[in-house]
């Protein structure tokens, strides 16, 4: 036992914990330590009054338990009552215990509170250091109130000590941090600034931190840190490797001081005055110089600060972003570390450069050092620099570079990790799109990602390269090629079928004239994969056939046996048999012009954000970096590709139908909306299993007299739109080239009126408008038709009022049939929540504009939480309804990432139109957010509390709804989450 | 109960730089825990298991750092599926010495922090071995407390840093 002879004292510690490493078994461990738990619990509650010594002693003990792991459930009053204790050891263990366990005990807290307030007070530097630490360490918000404004006093006096200081800058950044609002910011600010220029290395290596997060939150209140820093920097910089003995590590004069001055910086702008630039300018020269000259020691110590030094002023370098010859510089330094010997350096240089690559200065800098990044990415073992180097690769590439970048990345795949490989995936779907100059070598590149890694390649991917392909008819022919020779090869990804199949579908025809590709050969080859595939890539390989039948007559009865075997027209998937049945059908009734306008080929997608991109943003979180942003200002680059913009050449003005449809539910239909139902059954092509089953109309109606009341499933946009009502009630719902609609609402109880402003946007009069509303709840609840309403919907049930199914009751009123160019109708809807639901009304706009029917369907800006009614109340009565509502369904909680700036101030708007009451002062942390209500409907009261907690540094929210009702929960829930 | 959770979740939202400092042997034991940010007793066990797995694997090959790309811990929201922050470890002997800092952090910095400290418990115990951080856990925290307080630095010179831990040794 060595420790023992130097453990001073307490030698039943230090036999204690003897005893308990000598334990053999989990089983004696727990004997011992119940047999010790005993032993302390007769000594605390006997008639002998112990004196400090013993206190200390068990209370040490019971602090090794707990450490070991196991549950303290007294003591606390001993150790509160060592804080008294005049003897430094046995005021130590005390706060110790209490810093360890914390204890929300309120009488406790007091206790404590008291000692802590007569040590500050003690003028006793060893005693006050103890207590600022218990304050630092706790942290709680009890503390902050009893002690946020004595600190900062003890922070500037004159006559307090060095270490005192020390302990009293973080304590109070401590407290700062968790409840700013405790602190009182004055006069003490501007004195805070000069500790800065404090003799002792130690209380300017604290206050730095303090200074920092000050200047996080009040830039312009603490701007003249900036100066002071620079000049302090300067003199630590510019100091010989001895000068500041205690100071120094292994010859680097005050490392971490500097990289927090460094850091201290980075909030901030570049200096405006020339006199503090020029110096700050000649720190980060030394620094860069410094780099060069040869160490002052073997050790890596001497490197390891040296560097950490270095590599925070490169982090300021590229913060500034505006000195072209240091940011060169920066990058030679980083271009020497990529192949030094220490794998922590490779790994900070790839990291660092990163960022460099992103800056138009340094960026031809950055490429220089290609060939060492690609052999990183093939030599490196630690998978993390191998990253790193993928990572660099990625912001290094320009057009200059791509083709080489892409297919290293490639080649890497092959063997990565599985962790990242979705990544790099993604990452090279991004370049070959952005950085294509022909798109043939973008088909070849997304194919050969299929092929590599087609577990890997996401949804977005695949949507995309259809999507360019259908965009730019000078790859077309070029795709359909390239595709069928994949499909030969003997085993194919499920990725490549789907592909492969979409594209023939569409382009199968430019290759057909070769005998090599001929239809039918198209047909088997597609087919021979068939019985391999999932659900949904049948569904998708039965579109492909019966566009098959269109383009090529000559595999119509091929095609036509393939329907009609038993396997298909009798699947057991509804999805399969429904298409089996309905080509079928289509094929042999409709004449060939028909079915040509029905399968016509897809017009050109709307233009948008990549996916793929937006995905890659999703995946990387807050820390991501600026590498992955899209935010490269490369002039060399003209972006012809960076966002697939058209090119009048190869694609047309999106029409208004097209610009309805989103990637999500690619392919749009060609067809004209006459045609409505064969349109949506293209659209269910990608939906997979999860769309409609079809119980409804025989496939000689869906094809050939669509009723007026099928409303076609709501456009994919139509959740975004309705999200942007959740928390107000007017604005502008719906608006594309031929047609505006507006809202404007109010909503009282449980009823709510609703006026909607349909605006021609065209010259043209609009003919046959109808807006239909419907409410298709999960319960199959039916519309009602109030007594305005035309008879326009035979097929529905004219007054459902009685049925116990309804939760909505809308009556709307007719409006004219006619619509002027230019003229604005509008309509009036009568709202009656009868109870809680879910989905919202559908509102289905038809009429025809120049002839062409139109047709869209929106959701209805009407929520369940429009029947709000805020509450109020006190903090003890929301407390304890929280509690009532604590069974596990009543609660419903989402963890988000913030997708909007979090401010204060719109959080709160947001919550008021969502139509909650916020209450203040009811969560002890005042960023969060609580609210309370009660939701009217004519059936029944739900009443809903809520909690929103902000978590600025990791940019997420955590949201907690509790409600009597689960699925109002729920769905209150993902309504609210929505809106961040 | 509720209302204490309450209490301590609203801790979770500080910035502060380092999150947690572990001492942990080879075998996965525990030597120091010091948490800068406020845990459940489940997550803390939760994280010392992942910082054990993934440092204990790692060899002089790699590079001294990890970015934890995934800590499920899954009630706590400053520690999700992100890399938002990373462990700076070294190891010692049979000792892994870990600090958990922001993924923006100064490497570097915090990796001589690592070794500033145990320079001092070198000095302080005279030839540190694993056993003294054992017997004298108390004492270890407050070498901690000297040199790293409130999640910063707050004191790097050892000489320093000894002639007050001495002194208060010296105390009764």
């Amino acid at each position: 036992m060595p420790a023992v002879s130097k453990g001073d004292g307490m030698r039943g510690l230090a036999v204690f914990i003897s005893d308990i490493r000598n334990c053999k078994s989990k089983e004696a461990e727990i004997k011992r330590i119940n047999k010790e738990l005993a032993n302390i619990r007769s000594k605390f509650k006997g008639d002998k009054a112990l004196d400090g010594y013993s206190k200390k002693k068990y209370v040490c003990k019971l602090l090794f338990i707990f450490l070991l792991g196991h549950d303290i459930d007294f003591g606390h009053m001993e150790a509160v009552n060592l804080l008294s204790s005049n003897k430094y050891t046995e005021k130590q263990i005390g706060y110790l215990f209490i810093s360890v366990l914390v204890n929300s005990n309120s009488e406790l807290i007091r206790l404590i509170n008291n000692a802590i307030k007569n040590d500050l007070a003690s003028r006793n530097p060893t005693f006050m250091c103890l207590a600022l630490h218990c304050i630092a360490n706790v942290g709680s918000r009890e503390m902050g109130e009893a002690f946020a404004a004595d600190i900062p006093r003890i922070l500037v006096a004159g006559d307090s000590m060095d270490s005192v200081k020390q302990s009293a800058a973080l304590c109070l950044l401590r407290l700062y941090k968790a409840s700013p609002d405790l602190v009182p910011m004055g006069e003490w600010t501007a004195r805070v600034v000069h500790l800065l220029n404090d003799q002792h290395m130690g209380v300017v290596t604290a206050a730095v931190s303090l200074i920092t997060c000050l200047c996080k939150k009040n830039p312009d209140d603490f701007k003249t840190c900036v100066s002071l820093a620079v000049s302090r920097l300067s003199r630590i910089v510019s100091s010989a490797s001895t000068d500041l003995q205690d100071y120094t590590y292994y010859f680097v004069p005050a490392p971490w001081l500097s990289v927090k001055l460094l850091r201290l910086l980075q909030c901030y702008p570049p200096p405006e005055d020339a006199a503090v630039k020029g110096r700050l300018v000649e720190c980060l020269e030394t620094v860069l110089n410094k780099a060069q000259e040869p160490p002052k020691s073997k050790k890596v110590q001497h490197s390891n600060a040296k560097n950490a030094i270095l590599f925070e002023t490169i982090s300021l370098i590229i913060h500034y972003d505006s000195e072209p010859n240091l940011l060169v510089r920066a990058c030679n330094q980083l271009g020497q570390f990529l192949q030094h010997r220490e794998t922590n350096l490779r790994y900070l240089a790839l990291e660092s450069m990163c960022t460099l690559a992103s800056s138009e200065f340094s960026h031809e800098a950055v490429k220089t050092h290609i060939d060492t990044v690609i052999n990183a990415l093939k030599t490196e073992r630690d998978v993390s620099v191998r990253q790193r180097a993928a990572d660099l690769l990625y912001a290094m590439c320009d057009r200059s570079n791509a083709k080489q970048i892409v297919s290293e990345m490639l080649r890497y795949l092959e063997t990565a990790d599985y962790a990242i490989r979705e990544e790099i995936v993604l990452k090279v779907a991004i370049l070959a799109e952005k950085y294509a100059v022909d798109y043939s070598w973008y088909v070849d590149t997304i194919l050969n990602l299929i092929r590599i890694a087609g577990d890997y390649v996401s949804e977005e991917v695949w949507y995309r390269v259809l999507q360019i392909v259908t965009n730019r008819d000078d790859v077309q022919g070029y795709a359909a090629k390239t595709v069928f020779e994949a499909l030969q090869a003997p085993a194919c990804h499920e990725n490549m079928v789907k592909v492969g199949g979409y594209i023939l579908g569409e382009f199968g025809n430019l290759i057909a004239g070769d005998p090599r590709s001929s239809p039918p050969v198209q047909f088997s080859l597609l087919h021979s994969k068939f019985h391999l595939c999932s659900v949904a890539t049948r569904a998708l390989l039965l579109s492909t056939y019966i566009k098959f039948i269109n383009l090529f007559p000559e595999t119509k009865a091929t095609i036509q046996g393939v329907l009609r075997a038993g396997s298909q027209l009798r699947n057991a998937d509804v999805e399969l048999q429904q298409r089996a049945v309905e080509y079928l059908t289509l094929s042999s009734v409709a004449s060939t012009d028909v079915l040509a306008t029905v399968l016509e080929e897809m017009p050109p997608f709307p233009e948008r954000e990549s996916s793929i991109l937006a995905k890659l943003k999703r995946k990387k979180g807050p820390g991501a970096g600026s590498a992955l942003d899209d935010g490269r200002r490369d002039p060399s680059s003209n972006d012809i590709n960076g966002g697939m913009e058209p090119t009048p050449s190869t694609v047309s003005t999106p029409s208004p139908s097209a610009d309805l449809l989103g990637l999500r539910a690619a392919p749009p239909p060609a067809a004209p909306p006459a045609s409505a139902g064969a349109g949506n059954l293209l659209v269910d092509v990608f939906d997979g299993p999860a769309a409609q089953p079809s119980l409804g109309p025989t496939p000689e109606e869906a094809f050939l007299s669509p009723g007026p009341e099928d409303i076609g499933p709501p456009i994919p946009e139509a959740d975004e739109l309705l999200n942007k009502f959740v928390c107000k009630n007017n604005g502008v719902l719906f608006e594309n080239q031929l047609l505006q609609i507006g809202v404007k609402s109010e909503f009282r109880q449980n009823l709510g009126r609703m006026y909607l402003f349909y605006g021609n946007k065209t010259s043209v009069q609009f003919q046959n408008f109808s807006p239909t509303v419907v409410h298709p709840g999960d319960l199959q609840t039916h519309i009602l038709s109030g007594p305005a309403q035309p008879p326009a919907s035979p097929r529905r049930p004219s007054s459902p009022w009685g049925s116990r199914l309804t939760q909505l009751a809308v009556q709307t009123k007719r409006v004219a049939a006619q619509v002027d160019g230019g003229a604005q109708v509008q309509q009036v809807l009568n709202i009656e929540c009868l109870r809680d639901f879910l989905t919202p009304p559908l509102l289905s706009v038809r009429f025809r504009y120049g002839g062409a029917p139109q047709a869209l369907t929106l959701k209805l800006p009407v929520t369940i939480n429009k029947f709000f009614q805020p509450t109020e109340m006190a903090a003890q009565d929301f407390f304890q309804r929280w509690k009532q509502l604590s069974l596990p369904q009543q609660e419903a909680q989402k963890i988000f990432k913030a997708n909007h700036p979090m401010d204060a101030e719109v959080t709160k708007a947001k919550l008021l139109g969502f139509g909650s009451a916020l209450l203040d002062n009811v969560d002890p942390n005042p960023e969060n957010f609580v609210g309370a209500g009660i939701i009217q409907t004519k059936a029944l009261q739900v009443g809903c509390l809520l909690r929103l907690e902000p978590n600025a540094q990791a940019q997420m929210y955590r949201l907690t709804l509790r409600t009597s009702k689960e699925p109002v929960s729920r769905h209150l829930c993902e309504l609210l989450a929505q809106q961040f | 109960m509720k209302l204490k959770g309450l209490g301590k979740r609203c801790k979770r939202r500080e910035d502060l730089e380092i999150r947690f400092i572990l001492i942990q042997n080879r075998a996965g034991k525990t030597r120091l825990a010091k948490w800068y940010m406020q845990f459940d007793d489940d997550e803390k066990q939760k994280l010392i298991e992942e910082v054990h797995a993934v440092v204990t694997v790692r060899d002089a090959k790699h590079t001294n750092f990890v970015e934890v790309l995934a800590i499920s811990v899954a009630d706590s929201l400053s520690v999700l599926q992100f890399r938002n922050f990373k462990i700076i470890y070294r190891r010692y002997a049979g000792l892994y010495f870990c600090i958990c800092v922001d993924v923006n952090d100064n490497n570097l910095a915090y990796l001589e922090a690592i070794h500033n400290f145990v320079e001092v418990l070198n000095e302080y115990f005279h030839n540190v071995c694993e056993l003294d951080l054992v017997f004298n856990f108390y004492k270890v925290y407050t070498v901690v407390d000297e040199m790293f307080l409130a999640g910063e630095i707050r004191e790097t010179s050892q000489t320093k840093v000894l002639k007050q831990l001495l002194m208060l040794q010296s105390l009764e």
